[in-house]
């Protein structure tokens, strides 16, 4: 028996000293940082596929400069909380270089925070709210566009293409949700059209039916959700089950197969609208990548191919600017890089020149299409 | 009364009887053992898989009419979820019974993290569904404006009901009931007089878990979907429904739980839905203040 407890720790030291080991040799290390658990664990799936095939296909290309990439996981289950510790743990104990994440905003803002403490670069696929770039942080970058031009997107089609009046806006009263409901209010606000409600639900609850009447009662001709699929689903779900058959808005967190789930089939989805990046799989760039993906049977769907352009985009700054974290910024900055997505350029804050946000709606067979 | 005022009561109704069936998980265990089991958010939402799970084997074996297959996953989803609260109560709490008060409870929150995380390794991090089972619609004209309430709903009322009429009935009026009562009012002394209590404990979890389960299957027919962290906010929401109605007490619960419904949903209908559980917690404080136990509690006597 005593010999079992000694055994024990001796096996946990070896694995260790493995694991040290198996480290050391790993060249440049990338953070991928995201909520692989969670109700939102679907992003962090999408997130990892990416950034995994793309640390494949550069290290089968010959590394950068010679060096491997070697990717470590954080997940921070969309809880701000923990994603500063994932966020301290990547840059304490992996030692990272760069960090692709996080997803929810509210996760990547205390989070980056860390990484700039540590000159880490960081470069978010999936974080669209404004603020994320707003705060003079050097080594902050961003594969998408921004609430404030998503929710432009979104106003001017609800005004000039759905000629609605009466618009309801509610949100999950997270950062991301918010911050993109009041970026379309402020947008739709600026058109001249104010909201008839304002209002926010809690994020984990199923039951919507009393907000769900009281926003029927107003008889909208559209409602905004700034949110994720596991409100947005319930939401439009009890919404048509009371008969309120006003068009349903949202934004980029609803990008999954899973909102036709969430939202318990295709018959309650049929006519969702939202706005997202121009289709990545629609682009000539990235069609060897996506037959790959297709084939490892995987649809590479929403922000897959972001985290795959992401750790391009790393690995292409790496290259022509070495192992600087100071330096490979101000390339960035300076330069464009061909990504999956086709070819990316930053501003001096980090957040893409040109952003291609498009409207897309739900079918009745579950999926989504460009408008 | 206008449309408005009723379709939110019906919306509170409907929430309110789902808190009230879980509510009884935790006011029975309460009032047997004096002991907060905080896996049985846990349960639920673990009936809510099995329910799909019944689901699918029903229809696999061909079944598709609509009472067959509800009362098929009923069955097979109360006896498992039964069998889990059994084991819960076996592996967790049992061993604990005679040592210090905060013991168990700890361990409960274990078993609320243990059972978290094995659904979320075994079914995946995803939402899941099931399709819809019951569609349509009754619909009224009342007072100028229209009153509505889905057959789902109705069914979930109607079950909820029987549910809990039945659940009165055995405690009061059965031999069972009477050993669970008496057990309750002192544990010592009932089994000095030949109740075995460790069984008659067992049992409580039982009859709490089928009850979440029969919650369990009629949420997720209501809401089409679930994920492995359903449990949670539902869990906390019926434990202050039990607080509510005065913990310990079965009525209470089921009081309890509507109460805490229908005030939310007046709440975010009249006022904003924002602050609703502001609003729904500070109930219960002002309700707890001026009756420390509860709605229905009997007042706590200090034993001497």
């Amino acid at each position: 028996m005593s010999l079992k407890f000694i055994k024990h720790p001796m096996k946990v030291a070896i694995a260790g000293c493995l694991s040290v080991a198996f480290y050391a040799q790993a060249d440049i290390k990338i953070g991928v940082a995201g909520p692989f658990s969670g109700p939102n664990a679907t992003y962090g799936a999408q997130y990892w596929k990416g950034a995994s095939q793309a640390a494949e296909d550069i290290n089968a290309a010959g590394g950068i400069n010679g060096e491997k990439i070697v990717l470590v996981q954080g997940d921070d289950a969309c809880e701000p909380k923990q994603a500063v510790s994932v966020a301290n743990r990547l840059v304490d104990q992996d030692k990272v270089m760069a960090v692709v994440g996080h997803f929810c905003s509210s996760s990547t803002m205390p989070a980056s925070e860390v990484y700039d403490e540590a000159g880490v670069l960081a470069i978010t696929p999936g974080s669209t709210n404004p603020k994320i770039t707003e705060r003079g942080m050097k080594t902050m970058f961003r594969m998408c566009g921004r609430d404030d031009q998503q929710g432009a997107i979104a106003a001017d089609y609800i005004i000039d293409k759905l000629k609605a009046k009466k618009v309801v806006i509610i949100h999950d009263k997270d950062t991301y949700g918010q911050g993109l409901a009041d970026a379309t209010k402020a947008s739709l606000e600026k058109r001249g059209v104010k909201e008839v409600l304002y209002e926010g639900l809690s994020r984990g609850e199923k039951d919507f039916n009393a907000l769900v009447t009281k926003i029927g009662a107003l008889k909208p001709d559209v409602v905004y959700f700034g949110g994720c699929h596991p409100e947005a689903g319930p939401l439009v779900r009890q919404m048509r089950e009371q008969g309120v058959n006003a068009a349903f808005f949202s934004g980029d967190c609803i990008v999954t197969e899973e909102m036709v789930t969430a939202a318990g089939g295709p018959q309650y989805t049929k006519g969702v609208y939202m706005t997202f990046g121009n289709d990545p799989r629609t682009l000539a760039d990235g069609k060897a990548v996506i037959e790959k993906f297709r084939a490892s049977g995987f649809e590479p769907e929403g922000y897959t191919l972001y985290a795959y352009a992401s750790v391009q985009t790393l690995a292409a700054a790496y290259k022509a600017a070495g192992k600087d974290n100071t330096k490979a910024s101000d390339w960035l900055k300076a330069n464009s890089v061909d990504t999956v997505m086709g070819k990316k350029a930053w501003d001096s804050k980090g957040d893409l020149k040109v952003s291609d946000y498009v409207v897309y709606q739900w079918d009745d067979k579950g999926k989504y299409h460009q408008l | 009364m206008d449309a408005f005022f009723l379709q939110q009561l019906i919306n509170g109704l409907t929430l309110g009887a789902v808190y009230g069936l879980i509510a009884i998980g935790y006011t029975m265990v309460y009032g047997i053992i004096g002991m907060i089991n905080f896996a049985h958010g846990e349960v639920y939402m673990i009936s809510a898989y099995l329910c799909a799970i019944g689901l699918a084997i029903l229809s696999y074996f061909g079944i598709h009419s609509f009472p067959l297959l509800i009362f098929g996953t009923l069955i097979f989803t109360i006896i498992v979820t039964a069998a889990y609260g059994w084991a819960i109560e076996r592996i967790a709490y049992r061993p604990l019974r005679n040592s210090t008060r905060l013991a168990p409870l700890i361990s409960a929150i274990g078993m609320s993290l243990i059972l978290q995380n094995y659904v979320q390794l075994s079914q995946g991090p995803n939402q899941q569904g099931i399709p819809t089972l019951l569609t349509g619609v009754w619909r009224m004209e009342f007072d100028g404006g229209v009153v509505q309430i889905t057959w789902t709903k109705i069914f979930i009322l109607i079950a909820a009901f029987c549910g809990m009429a039945l659940l009165t009935w055995i405690i009061q009026y059965t031999k069972l009931g009477r050993i669970c009562r008496a057990v309750q009012q002192d544990r010592r002394m009932a089994s000095i007089l030949g109740i075995n209590t460790d069984r008659v404990i067992s049992l409580v979890f039982v009859i709490g878990a089928a009850m979440a389960g029969l919650a369990g299957v009629l949420v997720t027919m209501n809401y089409g979907t679930f994920d492995f962290y359903a449990g949670f906010i539902i869990g906390i929401k019926a434990f202050t429904a039990a607080v509510l109605g005065g913990i310990g007490s079965l009525p209470g619960a089921m009081l309890g739980g509507l109460l805490l419904g229908v005030a939310e949903a007046q709440f975010a209908g009249m006022v904003n839905s924002d602050y609703k559980d502001v609003f729904s917690f500070s109930l219960l404080v002002v309700i707890l203040i001026f009756r420390p136990q509860g709605l229905l509690g009997r007042p706590l006597v200090a034993k001497v």
